[in-house]
């Protein structure tokens, strides 16, 4: 008997490896987690027929485009949408390992959101208590590895959408650095900011899989080769590594008193796996990231959500008389509340009149807020705060209220606009409820933050099967 | 009528298609009249997650037209989205360039003594092309649907923006015919105008001679013959006088021309005004032309038709020149030259028996130079056109010039025709040609026309 | 900074190609006003000397060669089409205003 809940990426591949368990086994075990399991969570917008093969399966969050499978987005507009290419991420998890692609999963739509409560098809819930939000955007992702219905998914983050919902879930999560891993073929939501990311239930299988995705892609002019392969971690040590606390990041407000306390039982495990560590200081990007990312973001989605335009696939509205009602129409019928706040935000900001007071202005900003890290990176290796600033929430707790929706970002948001990797890694319980840490990196990190991801996790030794399921 | 001289104040936005194997972001191949659709991809239909990737071509053309044009090639170019919906821009926004355009400030001199600043040059992508069926007009207003095709959609477009420096349509049409043949020198387009591979968009506005600055423009959008454009100018400097004649004031606005009337319409808006917001396209990496590939593309440049115009008006004036040289024939005329024979003739030779092939130069300019029949002339140039000529037995068919055998056919031919001879030296010099055909024809084509010429006038003066 | 009217709101949507149901005028106006004045906060610095950052990879001169790879059968360029007309893709016309 397979058990999902339990059983890593790197374990199935071994029991294949040795013949102890075949592919159509260990396909049909997920296939039946996710049917005893996903009624209740929804995570998958489609589950897919066995390709065949003995790679291990792998979930797909439904914005990365997959050949012949339905590719939605969590949106009405790309309902009946089924691709004509594969994104260079699947094209890279079957070509190279195997990799069967086993469902798409939910995601707030056009990845717009921080609780997947935005997806045109409902909200996924948390396994951990399912009267919660799993985060987002790519809470199906995080919430079906979480609950054992995938060993491994892929996820994309633009602001925090596979950080935010890997804490959510306790999983590990990384965003990568920008411009390591190709985004042809990924649906765009803020194309400076969109990177696609592994999300699994450990570090090294993060690793691996972060190793499988990355690297210069022809067909995505802003990628680069790796400086150094991936190095899977096998250190218990954090010796000689030097881990940065960032005050603002610590100590905010918004911050949970049991995230708080499970974060900082984190940093004291630091120091006692033989870590340097130290404070340090990051005030504009915890006071102007969020604005920042906020006119930003919506500024480039109100351009790459133009094509959604009723002419060569997706949704168009029915009997439109003429061509601006075809628009007009097909767009409000087809586009949810955020993409809407978004686009209008976005376009606001980059309209005649505007462009430098928003736009413009935030570009510096931008600029500020990757100086201010490359500061704090000539003192320390990785800096460590929490992901989230709260656990889980309930459903619909945030809905009618966009900016405290936003909030939910505040801490990933500023390494992200500054193009810096950062990995989430489980380190304990609030309230029953996983809390997360995060690693951030100068670009290109990423095996320094596997390496202290790994220790911590061994030390820590979370238990990453939700209670109700054990 | 008033008493005002007008000065029409002319600026030129020109967009030719770029002569690549494939298109600017995606590498479809370009071929005209291909099936509909049959030449697109995720790219170039603008699916979801896919991503342009630029052409190096497309770039190095660019930079070529640049230093044609003694533009400043710029250190750092940026792409830039310019957004607007229309059924034929796929991503609801034109990859194009704002900013930082690859080409900066040049000049282009039209012999004749105009100097045309050129404000910059870039690279863009065109739009697809939309057909509107059903209806009475066969246009987007009154049609029943419109249908698209993708093929064209994401050609490589190179933009060139004048300043407002021409001040006349004829300096127009010089400037735009020299500019194309720069284009079309360089291999970087066909530049067709028929084809729809060279457009132009004309800017018109006048003012009182002597006023400096720039009054309200007209915008002539989508021109696609010489003919029109320099017509659409001429209506619409006379339309703006005759406004300002009236009293009006101008609005900035975008015309059609419609060559049936000569009259100009305004331009349908599109249906929303225009606020493209422009910002720079986070999917592409700036452009920084290594200075190796700027120098290497410099010194591959061909010697320009601006500057062959300027060294043939010495021998023959701008206006020969320039018809040579936007014709073609510039090299031929210039080889006639090269071995003696006198300008002019080389010229109209050039431009009227210009079919030989370029080895036959000096052979021909031996036979055009001596006195050899008119038959042998047309012999020469027929056999010049297919392959190597020798000069030597055309030029055994000399003209009989020899005065001692023309004297006296010369003096039979006046003898059999007193009346005629009475005629011309009554003042009506005319019948010199009647004369001069008997001359041929008693020889059978062989007397060289020029000693017949002289011989007739002496004998006739009496 | 100054409350967006509903005038410049119904530009903005026009812009974008968005019609808004005078439901959805009331509900996301009121945000987009509270949304805006939040990012306004970015106006509070002074950053007249800082470069902006439109992109957070330091890469230049990303070019492919042009040489032609095959395009999609037609059939699945169309697969996803609304509505079509034999190999064109079919729009409604361009309409009066
Ligand atoms: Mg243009
Ligand atoms: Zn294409």
């Amino acid at each position: 008997m397979i058990d999902t809940l339990r059983l890593t990426a790197e374990q199935a591949a071994h029991l294949i490896r040795d013949r102890e368990i075949t592919g159509v086994e260990l396909w049909e075990a997920y296939r039946r987690a996710i049917d005893e399991r996903d009624p209740e969570l929804h995570c998958f917008l489609h589950v897919c027929d066995d390709p065949g093969g003995d790679g291990v399966p792998l979930a797909v969050k439904d914005v990365i485009g997959t050949r012949g499978i339905p590719t939605t987005a969590g949106s009405k507009m790309l309902e009946h949408y089924v691709p004509v290419y594969d994104a260079t991420v699947v094209t890279r998890a079957k070509a190279g390992h195997g990799l069967r692609v086993l469902g798409k999963t939910n995601t707030d739509e056009f990845a717009m959101g921080s609780s997947t409560e935005n997806s045109a098809y409902g909200p996924t819930r948390n396994p951990w208590d399912p009267t919660r939000v799993p985060g987002g955007s790519g809470g199906g992702s995080a919430a079906a590895v979480s609950a054992g219905l995938a060993p491994w998914a892929l996820g994309s983050d633009t602001g925090g959408s596979i950080k935010q919902p890997s804490a959510l879930c306790g999983n590990v999560g990384l965003r990568p650095t920008y411009g390591t891993v190709s985004r042809y073929g990924v649906v765009a939501f803020a194309s400076s900011l969109d990177q696609v990311g592994p999300v699994a239930k450990n570090v090294r299988d993060c690793a691996f899989l972060y190793s499988v995705l990355a690297g210069r892609d022809p067909c995505d002019s802003t990628t680069v080769e790796l400086p150094s392969p991936v190095q899977l971690p096998d250190r218990d040590s954090l010796a000689g590594v030097r881990v940065g606390i960032p005050t603002e990041f610590n100590e905010h407000e918004a911050i949970e008193p049991g995230v708080r306390a499970a974060v900082q039982r984190a940093i004291e495990l630091c120091s006692e796996l033989g870590a340097e560590v130290g404070e340090c200081s990051l005030p504009l990007s915890l006071d102007y990231g969020l604005p920042c990312y906020y006119l930003i973001a919506p500024a480039e989605a109100s351009s790459n959500l133009a094509r959604y335009d009723g002419v060569r696939y997706g949704y168009r509205t029915p009997d439109a008389g003429d061509r601006l009602e075809m628009y007009t129409r097909s767009r409000d019928e087809g586009l949810g509340d955020e993409p809407k706040r978004r686009i209008l935000v976005g376009t606001y900001a980059l309209s005649a009149g505007y462009y430098d007071a928003y736009y413009g202005q935030a570009q510096k900003v931008r600029t500020m807020l990757a100086r201010e890290h490359a500061a704090a990176f000539e003192r320390f290796d990785v800096l460590l705060s929490p992901t989230s600033p709260s656990v889980a929430f309930e459903l619909g707790a945030k809905t009618a209220d966009p900016l405290a929706m936003y909030l939910s970002d505040l801490l990933t948001i500023p390494s992200c606009m500054a193009g810096l990797p950062g990995l989430n890694v489980p380190c304990g319980l609030s309230d029953g409820l996983p809390v997360g840490l995060q690693l951030i990196g100068p670009q290109f990190s990423e095996n320094r933050l596997f390496e202290v991801g790994y220790a911590l996790e061994t030390a820590i030794g979370f238990d990453p099967v939700p209670e109700r399921y054990r | 009528m008033s008493s005002t001289e007008w000065e029409p104040v002319i600026g030129l936005e020109v967009h030719a298609h770029l002569k690549t194997r494939t298109k600017m972001f995606c590498r479809c191949e370009l071929a005209y009249g291909a099936g509909e659709n049959t030449r697109t991809c995720p790219v170039c239909l603008a699916h979801p997650g896919a991503l342009p990737v630029p052409n190096r071509k497309a770039i190095q053309y660019t930079i070529e037209l640049g230093l044609a044009l003694g533009c400043e090639i710029s250190e750092r170019a940026i792409f830039a989205r310019k957004n607007y919906f229309y059924p034929d821009l796929p991503k609801g926004y034109q990859i194009s360039q704002y900013e930082a355009p690859l080409c900066g400030p040049g000049a282009l001199d039209v012999p004749g003594g105009v100097r045309v600043g050129i404000t910059r040059a870039h690279l863009e992508e065109d739009a697809a092309k939309t057909v509107h069926a059903g209806g009475a007009t066969g246009r987007s207003v009154g049609a029943d649907y419109s249908l698209v095709d993708f093929n064209r959609g994401g050609t490589p477009l190179l933009e060139i923006v004048s300043e407002p420096d021409l001040h006349s349509a004829d300096d127009a049409d010089r400037f735009l015919r020299l500019l194309r043949q720069t284009i079309v020198e360089l291999g970087i387009s066909d530049a067709e105008m028929e084809k729809g591979t060279l457009r132009a968009d004309v800017n018109v506005s006048v003012r009182p001679r002597g006023e400096t600055g720039f009054r309200p423009r007209w915008e002539l959008k989508n021109m696609n013959s010489f003919t029109f454009i320099r017509r659409g100018i001429e209506a619409a400097v006379r339309e703006q006088i005759a406004a300002y004649d009236r009293g009006e004031t101008l609005e900035q606005s975008t015309y059609d021309y419609d060559p049936d009337t000569d009259r100009l319409t305004v331009h349908r808006s599109k249906e929303e005004a225009d606020d493209y917001r422009y910002f720079p396209e986070p999917d592409l990496v700036p452009v920084a032309p290594p200075a190796d590939l700027v120098e290497r593309l410099r010194s591959g440049l061909p010697e320009l038709p601006g500057a062959r115009i300027e060294r043939l008006a010495e021998h023959l004036g701008v206006e020969s020149a320039s018809q040579l040289v936007s014709t073609g024939n510039d090299a031929k005329a210039e080889a006639f030259a090269a071995h003696g024979v006198e300008w002019k003739a080389a010229a109209a030779l050039a431009m009227n028996r210009g079919d030989f092939l370029p080895e036959n130069a000096e052979a021909l300019a031996r036979i055009v130079q001596a006195n050899v029949t008119r038959e042998a002339l047309d012999e020469a140039f027929a056999a010049a056109a297919s392959g190597p000529i020798e000069a030597d037995p055309y030029l055994a068919q000399t003209a009989l010039g020899d005065e001692s055998e023309l004297g006296p056919v010369i003096d039979a031919i006046l003898a059999a025709n007193p009346g005629q001879v009475a005629t011309y030296r009554g003042g009506k010099e005319g019948v010199l040609g009647f004369f001069v055909g008997a001359v041929m024809r008693e020889t059978q084509g062989k007397a060289d026309p020029k000693v017949v010429n002289r011989l007739l006038r002496e004998k006739l003066r009496g | 900074m100054a409350e967006i009217s509903r005038d410049q709101l119904l530009h903005v949507a026009a812009l974008a190609r968005l019609e808004l149901r005078d439901d959805e005028l009331e509900r996301l106006g009121a945000q987009l006003n509270d949304i805006i004045a939040a990012v306004s906060k970015v106006a509070e610095l002074d950053l007249s000397d800082v470069p902006p950052t439109s992109h957070p990879l330091d890469v230049v001169n990303v070019w492919a060669e042009d040489e032609p790879r095959p395009s999609l059968p037609v059939e699945e360029a169309l697969a996803n089409a609304p509505q079509r007309d034999g190999a064109y893709f079919k729009v409604p016309p361009g309409g009066t205003s």
